[in-house]
């Protein structure tokens, strides 16, 4: 890029190129940033992901249900008192994630599990009452869930995710 | 903004080996497997390019800065529209309102289609001027030719997806174009739409082709620059570039100028993002497409509006079509109709004046595409159309051989020497034409007048005009307030969220009053665990419920005329700004058509009809109203509707709050599209007067 007549004064040159490079590639990071930032949930997505209450009155013991918060499966389980025994029974260091069970459930609603009811190995739906441990079991690759939730068995790597939520009342929960 | 990658486009194709010779051994290894560097060296710096060219050969480049700027725009918007019938317009709508700077993304494309279809027209005519068609560079051109029909087709189906009014009946006038085909017409018209009218099937297969022929148009172009790197580049004086003193490297010499130039097309294009967005398109696109109603005054986009002239000037419809095409194809012979020995227009004094000439017909055909067929408009559209084709199959045949063209200079450098002696003179022809495209003007602008006496709107002061326009907040709550307690009890406004009232640059609601206004409405959901649909109290998520739950019930309810949604409406609707307005607008920024219309008409209503005017029954009169009779009753009457703050309860604030509002309603994101413009601006502002100075110092080696 150099010309010979233009060569006596070096520096004023080459800061008036390096001031136009800089204010190029300012420009053009910043016409970058639109393209890319398009790529993220729109508005109206955002929105859709507002907090849901959920009714916990028809489930009975033993049931579960699930429900959609953020296209996201959530699991609620009404646990029997023998499924909170198993939780509650295990020696929590054995675990491959270990997590007490009461750090899993809000205190003085023990008998509800709340869970995010996605596989932590690839994103599949776990299935619930299957597996060994009486909680779920994921068909894709053998993970076994308990009946905390936690992972007992097979490649998933954690346990399933307690979603945000807190009892509004007895009977309802606000998820989100 | 990705310059760089045009010059990729624009040069990739050299012919030729290279002797580059890249000095790292990694480089080395491929160059021996892949000589991709040396043909980037060979195209992209080393090639010789005439050294007086000006700045209308910066055009190529800007072009395929624009081909790129569109494709990637369109790539994006692609991933969020959704091409069927029903929802193609709201998913257009989401993008502008939803999508992070959708609104920017979705300008971009749609004034880039404009912008790249000016750059286009200048790029033709540069050719024309300086005779860029003649041998050896025939094939160059017809390539040409061919990347612009390419874009026509590609500009046209476009147009047709956000599938507005103008989208629609585009789609129906241009597709029944090939109805004039004898015997065949209407089973290759019904094989275009995949239908028996213009519908889904259609709008399906514009958006597959959509996408597919901007890559098309990619690799003729491709083909187009390879020719031209045969061929070498034309340029002002005409002549062939013989020894090195006519040339210098492409790189720095041309690139930086193109970047200069690109740079500076740069800053119209912004204005228009930024500042304009809408005054190349049409208000009625804001109106879903109905295939019910055309509405009253069809024009394509202005780029095929001298075409469309062509067309409605030839009474016979066969033939009209015909004219049209022909047109256009009448470009690709004119390598043999202009025969003429010497390139550039600037040896050849009667060429250049029938040059300008030229130009200014087709100015004006594209002036009477906009106007009504009808009076004087379809007079001087058959004398124009004449004036088109007798330019290319009379006057260019006819110049080449009765023309003395003045002598061309010896080279490229001697054209360059005397350049800085001698002083162009002011172009005679282009006075004259310039007096006739006047005279034209204006009195085609008197008939219209008289033509139409319709009321203009008063300009109202708006605080949102303007290049640093914002919205009153306090207008724009007491305008919903307006809107809520009349407006709503007909209009719906089915785009606008609860959850907007609080954004940024809206009414200014916080999340607390909008949860609880939402809280107001009953909003209907399900179905729930038993399958029934029930009534829940709003979200923040939710949508303003419309007043009807169908098109029909709304017509029923309201004397067969169904009142219009309301979040686009000061978008939709607009008035006339005829000629020479519609140019100060584009200098004032002036776009506030659609809200002084608004305005107006709210307080346009007369209990008496003027003698001699007559309303239908179930009619009122409106003095701004197209026609002036409305179905709606007025709608407001002063203190009908309390105010908090003091402000006075009239219908004229009425009237004014509630269209501030629904300008709101109709583009949310203005204050940011103003108030990023004018950072771009500045970005801009600064780059171009850098790239100036840079080009000069690099410029200065080589004279
Ligand atoms: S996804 Fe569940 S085990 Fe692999």
């Amino acid at each position: 890029m150099t010309t010979a007549s233009s060569a006596e004064q070096p520096t004023r040159r080459d800061f008036l190129y390096v001031a136009t490079g800089a204010v190029a590639a300012v420009g053009a990071v910043a016409t970058a940033w639109p393209f890319i930032s398009q790529m993220n949930p729109d508005a109206s997505t955002v929105a859709a992901g507002a907090p849901i209450e959920v009714d916990l009155s028809p489930i009975a013991e033993g049931q579960d249900i699930k429900v959609f918060w953020r296209g996201k499966p959530i699991f609620i389980s009404h646990r029997t008192k023998k499924q909170i025994e198993e939780a509650r029974a295990v020696q929590v260091s054995s675990l491959p994630d270990p997590q007490p069970d009461d750090a899993r459930v809000k205190s003085g609603h023990e008998q509800w599990l709340v869970v995010i009811g996605i596989c932590t190995h690839l994103g599949c739906i776990p299935i619930a009452h299957e597996g060994a441990y009486d909680g779920f079991f994921c068909p894709c690759h053998g993970s076994v869930y308990d009946t905390s939730g936690r992972i007992r068995q097979g490649p998933a790597p954690a346990n399933l995710p307690v979603p945000p939520y807190q009892f509004v009342s007895d009977t309802k929960i606000q998820i989100g | 903004m990705p310059v760089a990658s045009s010059y990729f486009l624009q040069d990739r194709i050299m012919s030729g080996p290279s002797d580059y010779q890249p000095s790292h051994p990694v480089l080395k290894w491929i160059e021996r497997r892949l000589p991709i560097l040396g043909l980037m060296h060979s195209s992209f710096v080393a090639y010789p390019t005439p050294r007086n060219l000006n700045y209308w050969w910066t055009f190529g480049a800007i072009l395929s800065f624009m081909l790129a700027i569109q494709i990637v725009t369109g790539i994006v918007l692609a991933m969020h529209y959704t091409p069927h019938a029903d929802l193609a317009f709201r998913s257009v709508e989401l993008i502008v309102r939803d999508v992070n700077y959708g609104w920017l993304l979705r300008n971009m494309h749609a004034v880039g289609a404009s912008m790249f279809f000016l750059a286009v027209y200048i790029h033709m005519f540069r050719g024309l001027y300086y005779g860029s068609y003649k041998e050896p560079r025939e094939v160059l051109w017809i390539l040409g030719v061919i990347i612009y029909l390419l874009m026509m087709a590609t500009g046209f189906m476009g147009y047709v997806l956000p599938w507005g009014q103008m989208s629609f009946w585009g789609a129906t006038v241009i597709t029944n174009l090939f109805s004039a085909v004898p015997f065949f017409g209407e089973d290759i018209v019904t094989l275009l739409w995949g239908g028996y009218s213009v519908g889904n099937p259609t709008l399906n297969r514009f958006f597959s082709l959509h996408y597919l022929l901007p890559f098309l148009i990619a690799g003729v172009v491709v083909l187009h620059v390879w020719a031209l790197h045969v061929a070498g580049q034309n340029n002002p004086a005409g002549v062939e570039a013989k020894t090195e003193k006519d040339t210098v490297p492409f790189t720095p010499y041309a690139t930086i100028k193109d970047l200069f130039g690109a740079s500076c097309f740069a800053i119209l294009y912004a204005y228009f993002i930024f500042y304009m967005p809408n005054y190349l398109g049409e208000a009625d696109n804001y109106i879903p497409a109905n295939p019910g109603v055309t509405p009253p005054h069809i024009v394509p986009e202005w780029y095929y509006l001298p075409f469309y002239a062509i067309l409605r000037s030839i009474p016979n419809k066969l033939a009209g079509v015909v004219a049209m095409f022909g047109a256009i194809i009448v470009l690709v012979f004119l390598p043999w109709l202009d025969s003429a020995r010497t390139r550039s227009s600037k040896y050849r004094p009667l060429a250049k004046q029938f040059f300008w000439i030229f130009v200014a017909v087709c100015v004006l055909l594209g002036y009477l595409g906009a106007q009504p067929a009808e009076g004087i408009y379809v007079i001087a559209g058959r004398i124009l159309t004449f004036c088109y084709f007798a330019y290319f199959l009379i006057v260019l045949p006819l110049l080449a051989r009765i023309e003395k063209p003045r002598p061309v200079p010896n080279s490229i450098a001697d054209d360059v020497l005397a350049k800085t002696g001698s002083k162009a003179t002011p172009m005679v022809s282009t006075v004259i034409a310039l007096a006739v495209a006047g005279a034209l003007f204006a009195g085609s602008t008197d008939s219209a007048r008289a033509s139409e006496r319709v009321d203009t709107p008063p300009a109202v002061k708006w605080s949102f005009a303007g290049p640093f326009g914002t919205f009153d907040r306090g207008a724009l709550q007491r305008g919903l307030k307006v809107y809520k307690e009349v407006c709503a009890n007909c209009h719906g406004l089915s785009y606008i969220a609860f959850r907007n009232l609080a954004d940024q640059g809206g009414p200014g609601y916080s999340t607390a009053q909008v949860n609880a206004l939402a809280a107001e409405y009953k909003v209907k959901d399900g179905p729930n665990d038993q399958g029934e649909m029930f009534e829940r109290p709003g979200r923040a998520a939710d949508y303003f419920p419309s007043p009807f739950p169908n098109e029909q019930m709304a017509r029923a309810a309201n004397g067969g005329a169904a009142p219009p949604d309301l979040s686009l409406i000061t978008k939709a609707r607009s008035y006339k700004r005829g000629f020479p307005t519609f140019i100060f607008d584009f200098f004032s920024n002036y776009q506030e058509q659609g809200p002084d219309y608004l305005a107006a008409l709210l307080v346009g209503f007369e209990d008496e009809p003027p003698a001699g005017a007559t309303i239908p029954e179930g009619s009122y009169y409106n003095k701004y109203f197209p026609g002036h009779a409305i179905k709606m009753p007025r709608p407001l009457s002063d203190g009908q509707v309390t105010y908090d703050d003091g402000s006075p309860t009239t219908v004229e604030q009425y009237a004014k709050d509630v269209t501030a509002f629904l300008m709101w309603a109709a583009e949310p994101h203005m204050e940011a599209r103003k108030r990023l413009g004018f950072q771009v601006f500045v970005v801009l502002l600064l780059l171009s007067s850098l790239l100036y100075f840079t080009k000069k110092k690099v410029w200065a080696g080589a004279h």
